[in-house]
């Protein structure tokens, strides 16, 4: 899972039925300290996070099948946590 | 999941069973402020998008998931067409 900062609400009227009543967020991946790195990615909420909030996001298709199940379809990205703190370097 | 635009169409007449009767479109990555992030690409579209149009796409295996059937050689699709991104916070 990335490390990553919400940066924006994703608005989509006409999109693949399976996205049909989900959230999606733009997030930024961070590092542990909070500075960008790598690209942004829209993922699919599964936890309630908000724009700014840091957050889990989880980019590998069996794992998301795991939590939307086994016709969770082409979602690829699911934030599935919302980070309190990260200590450490 | 990324951002992208649609900035061309793909015609190929000879490809794979299972392929016929996709559009497929040149698109290229974007970051939210519009800045291009990544090589131009060719996905197939199940959104009837069109150039220009702001657009969300998904990679790897997801991508064939997109289509009927879903065992298609595909490792990219455009499954929605952004209207906006809001970054307000709550």
């Amino acid at each position: 899972m990335r490390l990553a900062r919400v940066r924006g609400n994703v608005v989509s009227t006409i999109k693949h039925p399976t996205y049909e009543g989900r959230t999606l967020l733009l997030c930024q991946p961070v590092t542990p300290t909070g500075e960008p790195r790598g690209e942004q990615v829209v993922a699919v909420d599964h936890v309630q996070a908000g724009v700014g909030d840091l957050v889990l996001v989880l980019t590998e298709g069996n794992g998301v099948r795991q939590i939307l199940g086994a016709n969770a379809g082409p979602i690829r990205s699911v934030i599935v946590g919302v980070v309190d703190e990260v200590t450490g370097s | 999941m990324y951002l992208g635009r649609v900035i061309g169409t793909c015609v190929a007449t000879v490809k794979y069973p299972g392929l016929e009767g996709y559009r497929l479109l040149v698109v290229e990555p974007l970051h939210e402020d519009g800045t291009v992030s990544g090589e131009p690409h060719i996905a197939v579209d199940v959104t009837q998008a069109g150039p220009g149009e702001h657009v969300f796409l998904v990679g790897s295996r997801e991508a064939a998931l997109a289509c009927e059937p879903t065992f298609v050689p595909v490792d990219a699709a455009i499954v929605g067409i952004v209207d906006a991104v809001s970054t307000e916070a709550r």
